[in-house]
């Protein structure tokens, strides 16, 4: 039954890792804003155009910020 | 009607038919085609109608272009990245996030950005080689999406982020789950061979785990308890510490001696429970700042004359951005239309139409002739101005109003919590029954006597009493902002219930700038005078004539022959021979010295036609819908007054409307309204001031509890308890109704967590306290606290909503 002690050590080792790394999280400011990533996940990925469009696209989008500025 | 696709507004003017959608103006249209040409039009499929109509900006942000003062606002400048952080108060929906979270879309300058929505704060990163802030900004506001930028944001304070409580929180609640974990072979109780041995293990665990819960997530209570029993005070957390340190030291001593097992789980629970409710309190409304100064009302910087002095010839000057801290005595600058006076100062050139209402009440435009003196805070609403400026911004006469003690001192500590006044007499008699008890087991049975002495302290539970007040009052707080009242913290909901007296400010809080009724008085004119009247009107630009002209609009718009406008006095119309002259009545009429008296003191516009006079227009001021109801219903248990900033010209109209006992002063200054309020407090009457300018900061900061009523939340709101929607003034009354429930849900809740103390005190007196059941009643009383108030909250929410909806 000694053998509890080994258990009991990596229990508290295994906890003391998860707590190590929600302090990490904070310190990053994870839970600074607990509303916005709600929403930001809920955004569809963007298609990615295949390259001969992309050249064309390019030409048209420097016109357009050139007009932007 | 048709609705804006981008805007849903209601296209009223004009609609504009663009591929098979409609829009209300070409800012929205210009806007519509930006994004759909970057690829940007799922910013359309998030939300119906998302956008806002971009305002005009031009001129506006040119101060950007000077180094210096981009340099206050940038977070972050090296190599070629450049960081700022702005406030965009039109952010608002999930499709405002996305568009701004992929801003490089449409500029591949622009690196990463990021949204913090409760804070409506926009994060960006940009590559400074070839964008310039000013030009990101001019990005921002093409789409609709304008910074607000303030002198608030040259002051270089970096903002302290303070997570305390989330790191005590997250150990509290880390230690509460591994020693409840821990404790679960010493709640069966089974007299095993191997439970007995590796019990001192699993107790000496325990209590390695409760340290850090009783002396750093504990903390903050037992610091305030040392305070608060210094300044011979007993406030809530006085028998919360007691229970704290009572129950670590008792369980410590068990252990040690290996008498028991303690309740250290019971003490761990306690300190989590606790800061979730504290947490659950902190809730703010991170996006509104109930702490505005006249730093967030007055603009960055400003155009200034600067005299060219390299030929010695020619006296030229060329304007240049300057900062307004910078500005001193003898400066010029130009103010031009729709900007702010920042400073105090004499009118050199121009002319000058000045909207003091939002500093001083006054409901009509000043004009002032040159060599006149300008005071700072006042909107120019007519073309462009020169001045010279005679005193510094801190110096200038609006600033002094904050120089008042009554901003500097913390008015917080007036009011004691429900909470604080029940705690003193909860730690008497808990002191008072543990001595007895003690005393009686002295002379039964000494050896019990210790024990049950520290049971007392232990079981009799400040927790629920402790979670009743953050729990209902959390919970009100968003109930009132669901209904667009916004408080600035839950004890502003407590003061609010104890209101006997309530002072209104009359020029926009009680009425409202968008809709004049305007009336005619005199000789009806013909359709002819008519159609002149409006084609002259037309081509003014007086706030009073383009109200006016929106009533009068549908007669036919012919271009005149002559156009005349003398400032603050009037303007002439000539066509076909016919002369129309509108204004005063000193400019109208032919006959100046017959002053008709009845008009005095009220807004009103003069005609004459071919220099006979015809009558006039007078404008009166639109009182907000439901006002009469609202004073109705305070005038049953508040005593009521207005105070206003404007002459009396309206003291009739408000004595018919409003419940005879109203009181009614007018031509009061900012200070003369603090004092009055003042006066009420001394007869000990708890105030409520409703408010809505500069004017009346003073009053709101030493009223009990400051309302601000604002018609656009995202503009600016002098420092305040509470920012109460214009929209729902009506609901004022509901609101007081509802605060008094909340006290009434506290007191319930009270009583509640008094029968559980009871039930404990008898285990607890009568020697019989086990772990165990200390463990059990402690969370049971504090879940059934939070469920009971949530509950009840939950349940006035619905019939508030549904009464005055």
């Amino acid at each position: 039954m000694s053998i509890i002690y080994l258990l009991l050590a990596i229990s508290v080792a295994v906890a003391l890792l998860f707590f190590v790394a929600f302090v990490i999280s904070v310190k990053n400011g994870q839970y600074d804003d607990t509303y916005t990533p709600s929403v930001r996940m809920l955004f569809e990925d963007e298609i990615v155009k295949k390259k001969p469009q992309i050249a064309t696209k390019t030409n048209e989008k420097t016109q357009m910020t050139d007009q932007l500025k | 009607m048709d609705v804006c696709f981008h805007c849903g507004d209601k296209c009223t003017t004009t609609t504009i038919k663009h591929q098979d959608h409609s829009f209300c103006c070409y800012g929205c249209k210009t806007v519509f085609d930006i994004l759909n040409e970057n690829d940007l039009s799922y910013y359309y499929e998030l939300e119906t109608s998302p956008g806002s109509i971009p305002s005009k900006f031009d001129g506006k942000f040119d101060y950007l272009k000077n180094e210096k003062i981009a340099q206050k606002l940038l977070e972050f400048d090296e190599l070629s990245t450049k960081i700022v952080s702005f406030v965009i108060p039109s952010i608002h929906c999930s499709s405002c996030i996305w568009i701004l979270e992929n801003l490089n879309k449409l500029n591949p300058d622009i690196k990463t950005t990021h949204v913090n929505f409760p804070k409506k704060e926009l994060r960006i990163s940009f590559s400074s080689e070839k964008l310039t802030l000013h030009q990101l900004v001019l990005l921002l506001c093409k789409i609709g999406y304008e910074p607000y930028i303030s002198l608030n944001d040259s002051d270089d304070k970096t903002p302290v982020i303070n997570r305390s409580l989330i790191y005590k929180l997250g150990v509290a609640g880390f230690a509460f789950g591994n020693i409840m974990f821990l404790s679960f072979p010493e709640y069966f109780e089974v007299s095993e061979f191997w439970l007995d041995r590796y019990k001192p293990v699993f107790r000496w665990l325990i209590l390695i785990f409760s340290i850090p819960v009783a002396f750093y997530s504990g903390s903050d209570y037992l610091i305030s308890a040392y305070k608060s029993i210094r300044s011979k005070l007993l406030n809530i957390d006085v028998p919360i510490a007691i229970g704290i340190l009572v129950l670590f030291f008792r369980s410590a001593i068990e252990i040690a001696m290996d008498w028991g097992s303690g309740f250290l789980d019971s003490m761990a629970g306690l300190v989590f429970f606790l800061l979730i409710g504290k947490f659950f309190q902190q809730q703010t409304y991170a996006f509104l700042s109930f702490e505005r100064d006249y730093k967030s009302y007055f603009p960055i910087a400003v155009t200034r004359l600067i005299k060219d002095t390299i030929s010695k010839d020619k006296r030229e000057t060329h304007e240049e951005q300057a900062q307004v801290y910078d500005l001193v005595a003898g400066d010029r600058i130009i103010i031009r239309n729709n900007e702010l006076i920042p400073v105090d100062g004499v009118l050199i050139r121009g002319t000058v139409l000045i909207d003091y209402s939002f500093v001083t009440g006054e409901a009509e435009l000043v004009s002032k002739q040159p060599g006149d003196s300008l005071f700072a805070g006042g909107r120019q609403q007519s073309g462009v101005i020169e001045m010279e400026v005679l005193k510094s911004v801190e110096q200038s006469y609006l600033t002094q109003l904050w120089s008042n003690e009554i901003f500097s001192k913390n008015s917080a500590s007036r009011f004691q919590t429900l909470t604080d006044q029940i705690s003193k007499r909860f730690t008497m008699s808990i002191l008072g029954i543990a001595t007895l008890a003690t005393l009686f087991w002295v002379i039964y049975n000494p050896s019990e006597a210790l024990t049950v002495f520290t049971a007392v302290l232990i079981v009799a539970c400040p927790c629920a009493i402790a979670l009743a007040a953050p729990f209902t009052l959390g919970n009100l707080l968003r109930i009132f902002g669901i209904h667009k009242c916004y408080v600035k913290n839950s004890g502003v909901i407590e003061q609010l219930a104890n209101i006997d007296t309530v002072v209104f400010d009359k020029t926009g809080t009680l009425t409202t700038n968008h809709k004049n009724v305007i009336t005619y008085e005199g000789i009806q004119l013909t359709e002819e005078e008519q159609s002149l009247l409006t084609s002259t009107l037309r081509a003014s630009n007086h706030p009073l004539s383009r109200s006016l002209y929106h009533l009068l609009q549908e007669h036919h718009i012919h271009t005149l022959d002559d156009f005349q406008e003398e400032v603050g006095q009037g303007i002439v119309g000539v066509l076909n021979q016919n002369k129309i002259k509108v204004g005063s009545y000193a400019f109208v009429s032919s006959d100046p010295s017959k002053f008709i008296s009845t008009t005095q003191n009220q807004t009103s516009v003069h005609i004459s036609t071919n220099d006979t006079y015809k009558g006039c227009y007078i404008f009166f001021n639109e009182y907000r819908e439901g006002m009469q109801k609202v004073f109705q219903s305070l005038a049953k248990d508040c005593k009521l007054a207005v105070l206003s900033g404007d002459n009396e010209g309206e003291k009739h109209h408000l004595k018919e409307m409003l419940p005879l006992h109203t009181e009614l002063i007018f031509n009061q200054k900012p200070i003369d309204k603090l004092n009055y309020i003042k006066t009420l407090q001394a007869k000990s009457r708890n105030v409520l001031m409703v408010g809505d300018g500069l004017n009346d900061a003073g009053a709101l900061a030493q009223s009990d509890v400051g309302l601000v009523i604002s018609e656009n939340i995202n503009v600016f709101s002098p420092a305040c308890d509470g920012i109460l929607e214009a929209t729902r003034f009506k609901d004022i009354p509901a609101f007081i109704f509802l605060s008094q429930k909340g006290k009434k849900i506290i007191m319930y809740a009270f009583i509640f967590s008094l029968c559980y103390n009871l039930i404990g005190l008898g285990f607890a007196v009568s020697g019989h306290l086990k772990p165990i059941v200390a463990a059990i009643l402690m969370p049971l009383s504090s879940i059934s606290i939070v469920l009971f108030t949530s509950i009840y909250t939950y349940i006035l929410g619905r019939k508030f909503k549904l009464k005055n909806n």
